[in-house]
């Protein structure tokens, strides 16, 4: 790839330095509060540390989700149909996918030393993978090829089915769980209490900060789908103007 | 438009010559891998039907497809000028009929090979058709997501399944309560199936036409 390409894609993120290294910060001082300031929790000892990583993931990954279904549906309206609406729903969706899979795998981390075993057929368990792979298949999906267009209709009508059939999941599979297995693995133990003042100020460092993480990640994504999108032809239209010893003509990406 | 798809079938018999002896050997290989003597089939026999006739539902609708990619027939419907969510309809509609009449193989198939006696008839028919509903409206909605891609064969079961996953639940609990004898018990998961299939029935009647646009 040329030079020109290379420092476009540069100045286009110039503009917010500032947030990612907001959000390192933060989730780097997340890490020190709650592996090293944050006091033991008396019941779970060392385990319940997983919880400043799990509840932020959990938060965003339902956040992602339902940012994907806002995207998805402001591209179907007419009078709001723009192919960014389409990019922020894809970087939403992975990220989604993302902060699901770090979910489920700190969850079972943290359910074999609480629970003694690494998954148990729970409601909310049941659902989140359930949800992983209809937003698995959500991103696959997106990748069939095809013309910006298609690919944004498609997705965006995936994004929305996908989103209508969460609750209907999660209703089912909730009512499923509670038929046959009564606090087998639940107890009033496993009740996690976080009354202590470094214990609740280390989570909310976290969500705040795993959430600036996420709208960065979101946006330098967003970026990468657009430049990606003209790639192949703005690779072409520089190699026909290097051929033909003119000045580039591609256009700057914007999203 | 359902009266097309469903005379390609009876001329190709895919579905009935191919799927069909899918569904039943998958019911017999189920046998294999859980001790056949034991009483651990009739009682998990509601699941093991249910997840016969998702698998065999993916090929079906994979079929339901296939038939319009062959020899341009997509846009020839969209020649027509027949309306996106009258042609969905239609499409649906020839899907269930295909479903259920692989169903009621596969059901009598499973009464005889797991050896159940049939109970709450009425429950399993009405349980049957909601579900059957809902799994040709998404499969429907998701086959035309994904015509034209080559990896539509592994993607659809993607994406089928696991919207699915609660239209598999009910029918398995009703078809449990129902045959158990406790029909009281199968009527609020019915009510869920039956909700399901009017929901994605209305989405894919809305998206289908812009989707036939667009996709």
């Amino acid at each position: 790839m040329s030079k020109q390409a290379s420092g476009r894609a540069q100045t286009v993120n110039a503009g917010r330095p500032w947030l990612g290294l907001t959000a390192f910060a933060g989730v780097s001082a997340t890490f020190v509060m709650g592996l090293v300031v944050a006091p033991k929790d008396e019941q779970q000892r060392d385990a319940y540390r997983l919880l400043y990583m799990h509840v932020p993931a959990a938060w965003l990954a339902y956040l992602a989700f339902t940012v994907t279904a806002i995207a998805s549906a402001l591209y179907l309206v007419p009078r709001t149909r723009h192919l960014r609406w389409d990019y922020l729903a894809g970087a939403s969706g992975e990220l989604g996918v993302m902060f699901t899979a770090l979910m489920l795998a700190g969850g079972s981390l943290w359910g074999k030393p609480v629970w003694g075993q690494w998954w148990a057929w729970e409601a909310r368990l049941t659902t989140t993978a359930i949800l992983l792979f209809l937003y698995l298949g959500y991103l696959a999906l997106r990748r069939i090829g095809g013309s910006p267009q298609q690919r944004a209709t498609r997705s965006a009508i995936a994004g929305l089915i996908a989103f209508i059939d969460v609750p209907i999941v999660h209703f089912s599979v909730s009512w499923w769980a509670t038929l046959h297995q009564e606090g087998s693995v639940f107890n009033d133990k496993m009740q996690l209490h976080i009354r202590d003042g470094v214990m609740q100020f280390t989570l909310l460092l976290a969500v705040a900060s795993f959430t600036l993480l996420y709208v960065w990640m979101c946006m330098r994504r967003m970026e990468l789908l657009a430049l990606d999108e003209g790639l192949a032809e703005r690779e072409l239209q520089l190699a026909i103007d290097e051929r033909s010893n003119r000045p580039a003509t591609t256009n700057p990406v914007t999203v | 438009m359902c009266a097309k798809d469903l005379r390609i079938e009876l001329r190709a018999r895919v579905v009935m010559a191919q799927v069909l002896p899918f569904g039943v050997l998958v019911l017999i290989l189920f046998a294999f891998t859980l001790d056949p003597n034991s009483a651990i089939l009739p009682r998990i026999a509601p699941g093991l039907f249910w997840i016969t006739v998702l698998l065999s539902s993916i090929l079906a609708v994979g079929r339901s497809i296939a038939v319009e990619a062959e020899h341009g027939a997509r846009d020839a419907l969209r020649l027509s000028g027949m309306d996106g969510g009258a042609i969905f309809l239609g499409k649906v509609a020839a899907v269930v009929v295909q479903l259920l009449a692989l169903e009621l193989v596969l059901i009598v198939a499973t009464f005889m090979l797991y050896s159940i006696d049939v109970r709450g008839l009425e429950v399993l028919v009405i349980a049957a058709i909601s579900a059957t509903i809902g799994i040709a409206s998404t499969g429907t909605v998701y086959g035309v997501l994904a015509s034209g891609a080559k990896v539509r064969e592994t993607l659809v079961p993607l994406l089928v399944l696991p919207i699915c996953a609660p239209v598999l639940l009910g029918a398995t609990k009703a078809f449990e309560s129902a045959l158990a004898g406790r029909s009281g018990e199968a009527w609020p998961w019915v009510q869920l199936l039956g909700a399901f299939g009017a929901l994605y029935l209305t989405v894919g009647f809305i998206a289908y036409g812009t989707l036939m646009e667009e996709a």
